[in-house]
């Protein structure tokens, strides 16, 4: 798994890939905390455009993610998700509290 | 029914292992005709079956094993994953949507092996381990084309 992250204005961009469950959520989590700890983030994307799997075990930690930052009245969104993965987060409701967007660009304009 | 196939899988307690679970599972599927979706439920509905066992079943602990039995007929995969972990107190409970014991974890598991596969069934008791039994026909979701005229 690559995990790659960028800070612009306040907006913490995620980029993920490759197949994602129980064995990389740790990991995940880990970095994501840190990242968080460490720098002023008010919101949060998951480009999910290179992800090929995911199951639930992520999508606990992407939830989680989502509770600390609406905690400060912040907003977490998804992009780009292929279509399995597309499925998953839909069944899983998580479109309900992340909007999902076809680009960063375009989520970055929607966010601030 | 008669198998045409037949295989088990026993491997360590350890999240490294479930997607080699799933891989190995979807590759022995693929023996039969499923379509590439097919497939991929297939590796969600192992992962989530296996993902529990670690996480619940063992609490995380490395040291245990869990163990596949899958079987292939002319028209079926059926999956055998069964752990020697704590089992689940009340079965009917875990199976709804949103149940988890875990703040962080959506209780969506067996959600997934439900919408994903053709039939479950789970199988446990406290201390006792947990059976989870579940089944996937080729193509469930197409209506058969009779060709009597």
């Amino acid at each position: 798994m690559h995990l790659d992250f960028e800070l612009k204005d306040n907006t913490l961009i995620v980029r993920l890939s490759g197949d994602m469950d129980l064995g990389k959520a740790d990991y995940l989590r880990n970095s994501l905390e840190a990242v968080l700890d460490q720098q002023q983030v008010n919101n949060l994307i998951f480009n999910l455009a290179q992800v090929t799997f995911l199951d639930s075990s992520i999508l606990g930690v992407l939830l989680g993610r989502y509770k600390r930052i609406s905690k400060k009245g912040g907003k977490v969104c998804i992009v780009e998700p292929q279509p399995q993965v597309r499925r998953i987060l839909e069944m899983s409701g998580l479109f309900q509290v992340m909007e999902e967007f076809p680009g960063e660009d375009i989520a970055l304009k929607n966010i601030g | 029914m008669q198998f045409i196939n037949q295989m088990k899988l026993k491997f360590l307690s350890i999240p490294a292992n479930v997607a080699f679970a799933r891989v190995t599972v979807a590759a022995f599927a693929s023996q039969l005709d499923y379509t590439l979706s097919d497939l991929e439920e297939i590796k969600v509905a192992v992962s989530e079956a296996v993902g529990n066992s670690i996480v619940h079943g063992y609490d995380q602990a490395p040291d245990y094993y869990i163990e596949i039995f899958a079987t292939l007929t002319a028209d079926t995969l059926e999956i055998r994953i069964k752990d020697d972990g704590k089992g689940i107190e009340n079965v009917e409970k875990a199976l709804q949507p949103a149940f988890s014991t875990d703040a962080e974890r959506l209780g969506l598991g067996f959600v997934f092996m439900h919408s994903f596969m053709d039939s479950l069934k789970v199988e446990s008791q406290p201390g006792n381990g947990t059976l989870v039994i579940m089944s996937k026909r080729v193509g469930a979701s197409i209506a058969q084309i009779s060709t009597e005229q």
